[in-house]
């Protein structure tokens, strides 16, 4: 089943001194469900323009965008993403219990539903302890564990994450990593997930989407083969550093000729 | 996983109440020490002085007692007035601020005004507000007050319910929820913290408001006529008795707003303790 479909997807901002610039080109991508797909590229190259598309916060300028078969905005409307930024963005005023409340709240579910879900999702992020915690309370890491439950709370088939665990250490980043993939395990969420981290793009995902600035777009998929359940094991398997290597190439490839191409002109001139 | 190793900012452990209260006190000693030390000083430079520039604690205290009725009454009604103007100028100003944050044609015409309105010298629109509202009336001090809480209420409410961070409006979009939910989820409570901060700086400025309303005439039984007159025959004391009770009476307003602050918003006061 597809999940995601993009076709031909064009996005342009005007830039105040007038002109545009193109943020993405001639982007074609299709996601299966229970997919797990990171986006990867410098910064620019419009990745988290794409998870904006796909999610409808961002329309595009062209192209269609389909999700579980009906346009984004429809998928939108019926509340089939869950959202997770670099930042948590937890609201100071809720507990971790309330912050993960907050969708099933304006979404309509009745009171005991909305406990029941709470606890699980806690549970699920291993949180449980900390309900009547404010978010200043946590680490940085516990709180994008709990904007991870709060995505999962309303069960949405689409999972969007921008560059999550971005701001978090090397070791929290890890060890939320495994903890996302036994999420995605557990749940069957489809993900689509931004970030600029080869090693992490590659051990969380089943497909590596790269991509380039100016304009945006895919340069390579690389199909990533590593056995599923991926443990710290897969992390020191050969396999896994050669995958890091392709999609590193592939990341570099772009940068190289590019750069041929300046010293070609720079000759030229 | 070890949630005791990731928790970066653990809450302080629990500490004995008594510990609690001495370390209150500890922190409280020096000023008030000050304050004690700054009464005794000004008993004695005011012996040396003579009592018409500066009365000595002692007859500001007489004062206290030999025109305790008028006193009283006097803050009563400088109080009500006081109080009556943050209403309003409250109101007014959450009022204005909600409308301009949500709808931009509002925003377009009433904060110029509003801007103006606190460019206006206060002062010589007292007399103003006097004849409009009846120099006998207590309305006419309250909207002199009124006036004066209004702006900075406006101000820091319009920016509690327009700053609210971007991927936060994102999220919301993504649940797919009316602007209304977004009004009452995020923006109000972001809005609270902001509130509170406009709102006791309303409290000392409602009470200047209020008593230079009272300057420009009106009932002789309120704190502003009571300085004012007793200036004129020469009663010092009982002038520095009126002023003393203005400040009272915006010290106690301060501290209650405080106190429901700590209530509605408990979540702030945590937030910046950690944070201080």
């Amino acid at each position: 089943m597809t999940a995601v479909r993009l076709a031909d997807v064009q996005k342009t901002f005007p830039i105040p001194s007038g002109g545009e610039t193109v943020a993405l080109e001639a982007i074609e991508l299709e996601i299966g469900t229970r997919e797990f797909v990171s986006l990867i590229g410098p910064s620019g190259c419009g990745k988290s323009t794409l998870l904006r598309v796909v999610g409808d916060l961002i329309q595009p300028t062209a192209g269609s965008v389909e999700v579980n078969g009906k346009p984004a905005h429809q998928a939108r409307l019926d509340r089939d993403y869950g959202m997770v930024f670099q930042a948590p963005v937890l609201f100071d005023w809720r507990t971790v219990e309330g912050n993960v409340r907050l969708p099933l709240e304006v979404m309509g579910f009745a009171p005991s539903e909305r406990d029941r879900r709470v606890r699980e999702m806690l549970d699920l992020v291993e949180l449980g302890g900390f309900r009547s915690h404010y978010p200043h309370q946590l680490s940085g890491g516990m709180q994008q564990r709990v904007a991870i439950a709060r995505a999962l709370a309303f069960q949405p088939p689409i999972l969007l994450m921008d560059e999550p665990f971005g701001a978090l250490d090397e070791m929290t980043r890890e060890r939320l990593n495994t903890e996302l993939l036994r999420i995605w395990a557990q749940t069957g969420t489809t993900i689509i997930f931004v970030t600029h981290s080869i090693p992490e793009a590659v051990f969380l995902s089943t497909r590596v989407v790269s991509m380039s600035p100016r304009p945006g777009r895919i340069t390579s998929v690389i199909e990533i083969d590593l056995p599923q359940p991926r443990t710290d094991q897969t992390r020191e398997s050969e396999r896994y550093f050669e995958l890091v290597t392709e999609v590193r190439e592939s990341l570099r490839g772009r940068v190289s000729s590019s750069a041929a191409r300046a010293r070609a002109e720079g000759r030229i001139g | 996983m070890s949630d005791a190793a990731e928790m970066a900012r653990s809450p302080a452990p629990a500490r004995s109440a008594a510990s609690l209260l001495a370390a209150r006190v500890l922190q409280y000693l020096p000023a008030a020490l000050v304050f004690v030390a700054g009464i005794v000083l000004w008993e004695f430079a005011a012996a040396g002085t003579g009592r018409r520039v500066i009365p000595p604690p002692s007859a500001i205290a007489a004062a206290f007692v030999e025109e305790g009725q008028l006193l009283r009454r006097a803050t009563t009604a400088t109080f009500i007035e006081a109080l009556g103007g943050l209403a309003i100028g409250t109101v007014l100003g959450v009022l204005v601020a909600f409308s301009t944050s949500r709808w931009a044609t509002a925003r377009g015409i009433l904060v110029p005004v509003a801007i103006a309105s606190s460019a206006v010298p206060l002062i010589a629109i007292a007399p103003i507000l006097n004849n409009w509202f009846g120099i006998l009336n207590p309305l006419s001090k309250m909207m002199m007050a009124a006036l004066l809480v209004f702006f900075p209420i406006m101000i820091n409410v319009t920016r509690g319910l327009v700053e609210v961070p971007p991927a936060a409006l994102e999220l919301m979009r993504s649940y797919a929820t009316s602007e209304w939910e977004v009004l009452r989820k995020v923006r109000v409570p972001n809005m609270l913290p902001f509130f509170f901060t406009a709102l006791k700086v309303g409290t000392t400025l409602t009470f200047i408001g209020a008593i230079v309303g009272e300057y420009f005439g009106g009932t002789s039984e309120v704190l502003g006529r009571v300085v004012i007159t007793s200036m004129s025959s020469g009663s010092f004391d009982l002038a520095w008795a009126g002023i003393l009770l203005g400040s009272a009476g915006a010290i106690v307003s301060y501290l209650v707003v405080a106190l429901v602050e700590r209530l509605v918003i408990p979540w702030y006061a945590s937030l910046q303790r950690e944070a201080g």
